[in-house]
């Protein structure tokens, strides 16, 4: 346990934070090890980035401990601060500059780190040198985000949605740099609401809900602390007894979205087969069936009824 | 890259520059147009050569005696056509030969170049019919540079230029970097604070030298305006000025989030300097009683001082009253906006 405390990259504690009307952020504890990356993961207003921009040190907490590679903001910010890369969700860089241009002035604010060419390898961007920034594509443009926040050769990064608002496609490409920066043995805490994020990307997850953390450990321990393995998801053409379908061997919870049912099981094999003979018994006709194994989202449906994303 | 060119000042003051020369709008609004609007109204207000007024006379003894008045140019016409001319104003005033030797002259006595053309027409008929005057009055013409309207307007142009670039420069600029949350996130940088806003003052210093060079040097090869006062009093003025209008800039977009917020702010801290500051006309003439006032705004001072350089050729000791009211700007809206300044 004493080990483990060391090696700790950043550490928070009961932390809370509240605007005028509303708790952000509710008596938070984190802890994310070295060379690790975490997650956290939960809905808009979950209070992920502000437990985020808090850690950063552009937020003041209203109580509780941050502490970031042994040190703390009130006394070290300055060392701090090199230390650091960071990404914010939604900042836009100016237009007018070109990709190198802006890098180069991230990397004048910076003692040491990689020169701005270097930068631009690591993201990809070569093409894009000496494109201004206002002509850049959104993926490319949070690829130079990204490259900003690693020209100080940074000991934790720390990325606010990195891929929010992109497409599919853009969106892998930048999973792919990110999981690039962790085999080379970076510390990374990012937030984000897409459950395929956080299971591809994090070596642990904390999910967030209402300012509270609610549940936190490995993507796998976390969906296997629900005791469900599989989920089912069908709709029929008429309705039916829930009640019938609840009573099924192996179902841990049922219940009606949507205009369909989605189940949670612990085996497939058992679980489909009674389904359909109970659809038959109840005369309904089933239109759609699908099953998955599963995931984040479905812990957190668990925990909380909702989903991380509304729909 | 040499050491100077990784320095965050340096890069900072670079991004300044670079934002504001591939913005071709920016580029236009601050240079061309104050040249423009220069051109414009010198040539408006050019002093005109006397003007000749234009009068009908019935007679040809009345025509003879009017010629001898070089500023009336003299139509000889039918009484009827020059009744309708009269009327459709084509001629001032018609004279014609009244009951026992007199003259009638009509005229519109509510136009004043009705009233000069009577003067005149009176003048030559009486000196035509032997008057002899009492006082020889001889004309000296004075048309001297420094008197005209252009030399009274070149100094307003660059003060309204000192103080839109400023106030526009810094606050649009720091506002729309707020909206963007850039400012938010170059202080997550380890950037000292104090950086950026001195990037803002390194760029604008160096703006300064061609935003008072440009219409200084227009005016004076173009229209001949006289630079009487030391350069180098001009200079200090120019800067403090630019300081204190900085300053101004910084304060009024400390707060705000929105562009169209820093307009309308911007605006209204400007517009009423533009009218009552002098530049386009004299502010003495509002009334006594808010002369204090207007000799307190920064516009003033600035305008004040460069005008009283270059036509009057005032050095240091004359300016001190003015620099006197711009540090006051300078200090007091540079301590208030670092008190209210909001980085996000």
């Amino acid at each position: 346990m004493q080990e483990q405390a060391t090696k700790a990259a950043l550490r928070v504690r009961t932390l809370r934070k509240a605007y005028k009307d509303i708790v952000a952020v509710d008596g938070i504890d984190l802890e994310v090890h070295a060379g690790e990356c975490f997650g956290l993961l939960g809905p808009n207003g979950a209070g992920k980035t502000t437990t985020i921009e808090i850690c950063e040190g552009l937020t003041e907490p209203d109580s509780g401990e941050v502490e970031l590679l042994g040190l703390h903001w009130n006394v070290d910010s300055e060392a701090l601060r090199q230390r650091l890369g960071i990404q914010l969700q939604e900042t836009q860089l100016s237009e007018k500059l070109t990709v190198l241009e802006t890098l180069q002035l991230f990397r004048s604010f910076f003692r040491q780190g990689p020169g701005a060419e270097e930068a631009i390898q690591k993201v990809q961007l070569e093409e894009k040198r000496d494109a201004r920034v206002g002509n850049l594509s959104g993926g490319q443009k949070q690829r130079l985000a990204l490259a900003c926040a690693l020209v100080g050769d940074p000991d934790l990064l720390f990325l606010d949605e990195p891929t929010t608002g992109l497409d599919p496609q853009a969106r892998r490409q930048l999973w792919d740099l990110i999981e690039e920066f962790k085999l080379a043995g970076r510390t990374i805490l990012l937030t984000t609401h897409y459950m395929e994020e956080a299971e591809r990307l994090c070596d642990r997850v904390a999910i967030m809900d209402h300012g509270k953390v609610i549940s936190q450990g490995t993507p796998r321990e976390l969906i296997a602390s629900i005791g469900v393995e599989h989920v089912v998801e069908f709709s029929t053409g008429t309705t039916l007894d829930l009640a019938g379908i609840g009573g099924i061997p192996g179902v841990r919870d049922v219940r009606s979205e949507n205009g369909g049912v989605l189940m949670q099981v612990t085996e497939l094999h058992q679980a489909v087969p009674a389904l359909l003979a109970e659809l038959s018994r109840q005369g309904v006709p089933l239109t759609e069936l699908r099953t998955h194994s599963a995931t984040l989202e479905d812990v957190f449906v668990h925990l909380t009824g909702r989903h991380l994303r509304d729909e | 890259m040499s050491k100077i060119s990784e320095h965050s000042l340096f890069q900072l003051t670079l991004m300044r520059m670079r934002e504001f020369i591939r913005e071709p709008e920016a580029l236009f609004w601050a240079l061309i147009f104050p040249i423009a609007l220069a051109a414009g109204l010198g040539i408006a207000f050019r002093n005109q050569p006397p003007q000749v007024l234009t009068i009908a006379a019935v007679t040809p003894r009345l025509s003879d005696a009017l010629r001898q008045e070089k500023l009336l140019n003299v139509m000889q016409l039918p009484r009827v056509i020059a009744e309708q001319s009269l009327r459709t104003g084509k001629v001032v005033l018609l004279a014609e030969p009244g009951p026992d030797g007199s003259i009638v002259y009509r005229y519109d006595d509510t136009n004043p170049e009705g009233r000069q053309a009577r003067m005149l027409a009176d003048q030559a008929i009486q000196r035509a019919s032997g008057r002899q005057d009492a006082v020889a009055g001889n004309d000296k013409i004075m048309r001297e540079p420094g008197s005209r309207y252009i030399d009274f307007l070149i100094p307003g142009l660059i003060g309204m230029g000192i103080m839109g670039n400023a106030v526009w420069g810094l606050g649009f600029a720091i506002v729309d970097a707020r909206r963007k949350k850039l400012l938010k996130r170059i202080i997550a940088t380890p950037m000292p604070k104090h950086y950026y806003l001195l990037s803002f003052l390194f760029w604008r210093l160096l703006l300064l030298v061609v935003e008072v060079g440009v219409p200084l040097a227009f005016g004076a090869l173009v229209f001949g305006v006289p630079m009487r006062g030391s350069a180098i009093a001009l200079i200090a003025i120019s800067i403090l000025g630019a300081l204190a209008f900085s300053a101004l800039g910084l304060l009024v977009a400390s707060r705000v989030k929105t562009i169209e917020a820093i307009s309308g702010l911007a605006n209204a801290t400007m517009v009423p300097m533009w009218i009552v500051s002098g530049v386009f006309f004299s502010s003495q003439r509002f009334p006594d009683l808010v002369q204090p006032l207007i000799k307190a705004l920064p516009l003033t001072a600035v305008i004040d001082a460069l005008r009283a350089n270059m036509l009057q050729g005032a050095g240091f000791a004359q300016m001190a009253p003015q620099a006197a009211v711009l540090g006051a700007w300078l200090a007091v809206c540079f301590g208030l906006a670092l008190k209210l300044f909001r980085w996000r």
